[in-house]
């Protein structure tokens, strides 16, 4: 696959439209909301059945256990609201609730990282990936694009447990085309290669594909893996990467500490240690923007996936 | 109003002795644990297992039955000791509680022991817990209920009232929520560490049904929990007025023995008194 150019397309709209698809064919799935129904398009789901969406106010502890008591009741419940809100501001609500429980307690979260914009640091979560990962028995999965975000709804439903889905209020490239198949614990080898890897989730993905038409250019060939589910990691496609192309970068918006890099160096350590690179949030609070423009500024960009893949090959010895 | 026999009262009675040796002989073995919030809701918890719940013991995921939260998870022993006795596990299985490889963890655990119907450990969790399993019923057009205790130390937790918010605004009158109001929380009396007066107030102000009774006894409990079933359109709210530690003199109203176990001297001590209330029955 190379790169673009692609639809610019919403998570968030793809999200709701893939809710109320899966109401409809399955009468158990209910969603709760935190007075942000509207902006994370939970608002539909709500028109379309009524009784089964519950407004809760800005009271996300309370929407997280009130999740965990429908579903411990029998429902599958979606729990939806803005990243910083569904994660730390819950954190032990969900540990206690909703993991420690196991309940089929699915949290859907937009406004994830950098890209949130002008609102600033306040709401630009880039540590959520690290809480959630943390934590025993959650399911996390960070889909690259709008398609894969209606899969990740259509499969959190699926399985048994609980899941945290984060994605964007930014527009993205969509990537991923509907036909693709999808598997929650599964990661996608987009682009083959042998080089070097790079392996992105979220809106870096479509970062890794331009790094890697660029590197192209000089005739490295780079892998490009789409990461989207983060926990359980799939390290066995991890694995053969390191293998077969010696070195790896990550690329997240979130930050480098506890993020997908840390969770693909303790996989690979134990396996097949091969030069890293990390792209991605460098300990430091964002700040007001727009979403590009933060990105450029915070280094998450196609130049520094190709620097990071450079500098990779180079430690290992090679230049191609 | 239910018709409430002396015989009733008195097997109520007996039972309640049985849960509190229970807790005083867990939490002596366990030389931990939280023996008096355990006993402060010792009679709403006999009430509630041996006379209102409709639950079964050989089927404790049966899907009608009445659920029970124990928001304040500290006090399991008191909701272990009423499983054991309803017959959902072995009674020896108690002396189990807090150790290695047990069934019986130190707060509840969802999924491991039977008739456990949720995980508290952290303050001020159950009721949301509960609205959801409210709302859950009410959604199913199902007849049975949900019964939820919680601490008075536990009316601190903010997330508390976002949930007694949301069970009124859905006019949730499946729901009771017991508060047991021991006056004590961890490191002092609750007027002292965050004062909660008017509390009867407060609940009525989120517009919730509101009684005040004497948590230890029965005919109260009963007729609380019988209004509470006629009250329709709004959840209960019962304001149980207790004695942290009730049953043993040298415990009652101590604030020590919130978090701390009886020595083997205590114990006997303990033991002996709560036989002379089993024989006075
Ligand atoms: C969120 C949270 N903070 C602190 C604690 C530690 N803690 C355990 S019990 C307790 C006091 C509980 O008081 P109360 O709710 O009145 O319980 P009771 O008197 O019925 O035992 C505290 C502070 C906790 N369990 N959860
Ligand atoms: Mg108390």
């Amino acid at each position: 696959m190379t790169s673009g150019p692609w639809k610019m397309e919403s998570q968030r709209t793809y999200f709701g439209k893939a809710l109320i698809e899966l109401g409809r064919r399955n009468p158990d799935v209910v969603v709760v909301g935190a007075d942000t129904t509207e902006s994370i398009k939970t608002i539909d789901f709500g028109k379309a059945f009524p009784d089964r969406l519950f407004q809760l106010g800005i009271a996300e502890p309370n929407m997280i256990s009130v999740a965990a008591g429908l579903a411990a009741a029998g429902k599958i419940a979606f729990a939806a609201t803005y990243s910083v809100f569904g994660s730390g501001h819950t954190y032990n609500v969900i540990r206690q609730n909703v993991a420690y429980t196991n309940l089929n307690v699915k949290i859907f979260c937009s406004h994830a990282g950098l890209t949130v914009g002008p609102d600033g640091a306040t709401h630009q979560i880039n540590e959520d990936i690290a809480l959630m990962r943390g934590i025993p028995r959650m399911t996390v999965l960070v889909p690259a694009d709008g398609p894969e975000t209606a899969k990740c709804v259509d499969a959190a439903a699926a399985m048994k447990g609980p899941v945290y889905c984060r994605f964007s209020r930014t527009n993205v490239p969509t990537v991923t085309s509907t036909e693709d198949d999808f598997a929650i614990g599964r990661a996608r080898v987009v682009r083959d290669g042998s080089d070097v890897t790079l392996i992105g989730c979220g809106l870096m993905v479509a970062r890794c594909l331009e790094a890697a038409d660029r590197l192209d250019r000089d005739g490295v060939e780079a892998r490009v893996i789409n990461l989207s589910t983060v926990k359980p990691l799939d390290v066995a496609t991890i694995d053969r990467a390191a293998r077969e192309t010696g070195g790896i970068v990550t690329a997240e918006e979130h930050t480098i500490v506890h993020g997908i890099g840390s969770a693909i160096a303790t996989a690979i350590a134990a396996n097949h240690p091969v030069p890293m690179g990390f792209v991605g949030v460098q300990d430091v609070f964002g700040e007001s923007g727009e979403a590009e423009e933060l990105l450029r500024k915070y280094g998450l960009t196609a130049e520094k996936i190709v620097d990071a893949a450079r500098d990779v090959m180079k430690r290992r010895g090679r230049t191609r | 109003m239910v018709d409430v026999s002396e015989e009733l009262i008195r097997g109520l009675k007996k039972k309640a002795v049985t849960l509190r040796k229970h807790i005083i002989r867990m939490t002596h073995n366990a030389q931990s644990g939280h023996p008096g919030g355990s006993m402060s809701a010792c009679d709403i918890v006999t009430a509630l297992y041996f006379q209102v719940l409709r639950v079964d013991p050989k089927k404790p995921q049966w899907p009608d039955r009445d659920r029970f939260v124990l928001s304040k998870g500290h006090a399991c022993p008191v909701w272990y000791a009423a499983l054991a006795e309803r017959g959902f596990f072995p009674v020896d299985e108690l002396m189990t509680f807090r150790k290695i490889n047990s069934r019986l963890q130190g707060h509840p655990e969802l999924g491991t022991t039977p008739g456990v119907e949720n995980a508290a450990g952290a303050e001020g969790q159950g009721l949301s817990f509960s609205v959801g399993l409210s709302l859950a019923a009410r959604m199913d057009h199902k007849a049975w209920r949900v019964y939820c205790i919680l601490g008075d130390g536990e009316q601190d937790v903010g997330q508390t009232w976002e949930a007694a918010m949301a069970a009124s605004k859905y006019g949730l009158d499946n729901l009771t929520a017991f508060i047991d109001r021991n006056g004590i929380q961890q490191e002092g009396r609750t007027e002292d560490i965050m004062p909660l007066e008017p509390l009867a107030e407060k609940w009525e102000a989120f517009n919730w049904h509101v009684l005040t009774i004497d948590g230890h006894d029965f005919r109260q409990i009963l007729a609380a929990i019988d209004e509470a079933h006629r009250t329709k359109g709004r959840p209960t709210a019962v304001i149980a007025r207790t004695v942290k530690g009730k049953g043993v003199s040298f415990m009652e109203n101590k604030i020590k023995y919130h978090g701390a176990a009886t020595s083997d001297d205590e114990l006997k001590l303990a033991l002996a008194e709560l036989d002379a209330q089993e024989a006075a029955v």
